[in-house]
């Protein structure tokens, strides 16, 4: 074979491999998160954050419209702070409530937005106050079966 | 009397194996550090590259495509019992990419190229061809091995990152057109599982192990054969037999190093 299509096919070779690992990164593992880069960032206090990730999605009405990007605790309140960032065509109404539900019985968790009816929107880095924690299913069956017991008797 | 052969028949085995251990490892060396040398030449490594890639690339593409199929199919016929057919995408793209990737794309590098590296090699010794390159002042660890090595280690990974890719798309074609599984929820519940360096680069990372492996075996099996017709026979099947079970053995301990 020629020394050019030698060359030739060992780049397009190569070529192909960098084009196989940018499509796996970008459509197979989730490094596709730029999709929200010109989002806005809003906050939410939880007692309780389950096992949310960061990446987890942020849901309205079924619909995912952004994503976890940040989990802390606040040292005074002892509250787990979520950060989301959230699509700019979004725009959510100041009493917006959120909490975390889990995707069918044993699924990932996800924060829920539910929309209030005020006039005025969040402010981008603005916080929403109404939160419900995740449901901690261990506890409930725990106290399902304490009530059982303590009902019998 | 058997059984008082074999006593001092592994002490010589014993004795052998470690000394060749010895003597591969300072090949492999040698053979790394020749690329610094005046005879190694880039032209050669893409000679090999094409050799070893381009040309495996179809053989490599087949056999993940049906991999990737068959783990659509097995993995649904597990997954259906629970009714947890939304996890065929998790299911099929971490298998791919964690372990049948890596382990299969090197099984077949090493039937595909690490055969005929191991042959010219050692009919290259058989005709003296390397002893002829010394006479001649080339160094034919810079001229000859050196390109086969370094060939191997690059074009591993890469035939590695097209297998998983074509895989995942075989293990889509029947989970969502044939078996049924929802489209959105395949991809999605993937991209949820799978992340960029603990899943996608640890494979690449053990198919770059694997390529070194591989070529290693082939080049020194083949360096170390008796110079005559049945010992190229010999080495080459050898060199493939050794290369798959130091595959298969290195998966295992990378696994459990890696495991995460």
């Amino acid at each position: 074979m020629e020394k050019r299509a030698i060359d030739w096919w060992v780049g397009i070779f190569v070529l192909l491999g960098i084009a196989a690992l940018v499509v796996l990164a970008l459509r197979v593992g989730n490094l596709s998160g730029f999709a929200y880069n010109d989002g806005y960032v809003l906050h939410a206090d939880f007692t309780n954050v389950g096992s949310l990730k960061v990446r987890s999605p942020v849901r309205l009405g079924g619909v995912t419209i952004g994503e976890v990007t940040h989990i802390g605790m606040d040292p005074k309140t002892f509250m787990a702070n979520v950060t989301m960032r959230i699509e700019p065509k979004v725009k959510l109404p100041t009493d917006t409530g959120a909490s975390i539900y889990t995707e069918g019985l044993l699924g990932e968790q996800y924060v829920a937005v539910q929309p209030g009816g005020m006039p005025q929107d969040l402010k981008p880095g603005g916080t929403i106050t109404m939160t419900q924690s995740a449901v901690n299913i261990d506890q409930l069956i725990g106290q399902m079966v304490f009530d059982k017991a303590s009902g019998s008797k | 009397m058997a059984f008082l052969d074999f006593v001092p028949n592994l002490g010589r085995q014993v004795l052998l194996t470690i000394p060749n251990l010895g003597a591969a490892a300072r090949f492999l060396l040698r053979s790394l550090v020749a690329v610094i040398n005046r005879h190694f030449s880039i032209q050669q490594l893409l000679k090999q590259v094409y050799g070893f890639g381009v040309r495996s690339l179809l053989l490599m593409m087949v056999a993940a495509f049906f991999t990737g199929m068959v783990l659509g199919f097995q993995g649904y016929y597990a997954l259906v019992r629970f009714g947890a057919t939304s996890a065929l995408g998790t299911l099929v793209a971490l298998s791919l990419l964690r372990e049948l990737g890596p382990v299969l794309t090197a099984l077949l590098f090493a039937g595909r190229a690490g055969s005929a590296l191991t042959a010219e090699i050692s009919s290259m010794k058989a005709t003296e061809q390397l002893s002829a390159m010394e006479m001649m002042a080339v160094n034919p660890f810079a001229w000859v091995v050196a390109p086969r090595l370094w060939a191997g280690i690059i074009v591993v990974p890469i035939l590695c990152a097209i297998f998983d890719l074509v895989g995942i798309f075989g293990g889509y074609l029947i989970s969502v057109p044939v078996l049924g599984v929802d489209g959105g929820t395949f991809w999605a519940q993937m991209q949820s599982n799978v992340t960029f360096s603990g899943d996608i680069l640890t494979g690449l990372f053990k198919a770059l192990c694997f390529g070194l492996v591989v070529t290693w075996i082939a080049a020194w099996q083949g360096y170390a054969a008796q110079p005559t017709a049945e010992g190229v026979g010999n080495a080459t099947t050898r060199s493939v037999v050794t290369a798959s079970l130091a595959v298969l053995g290195l998966d295992f301990i990378l696994t459990a190093l890696l495991f995460t």
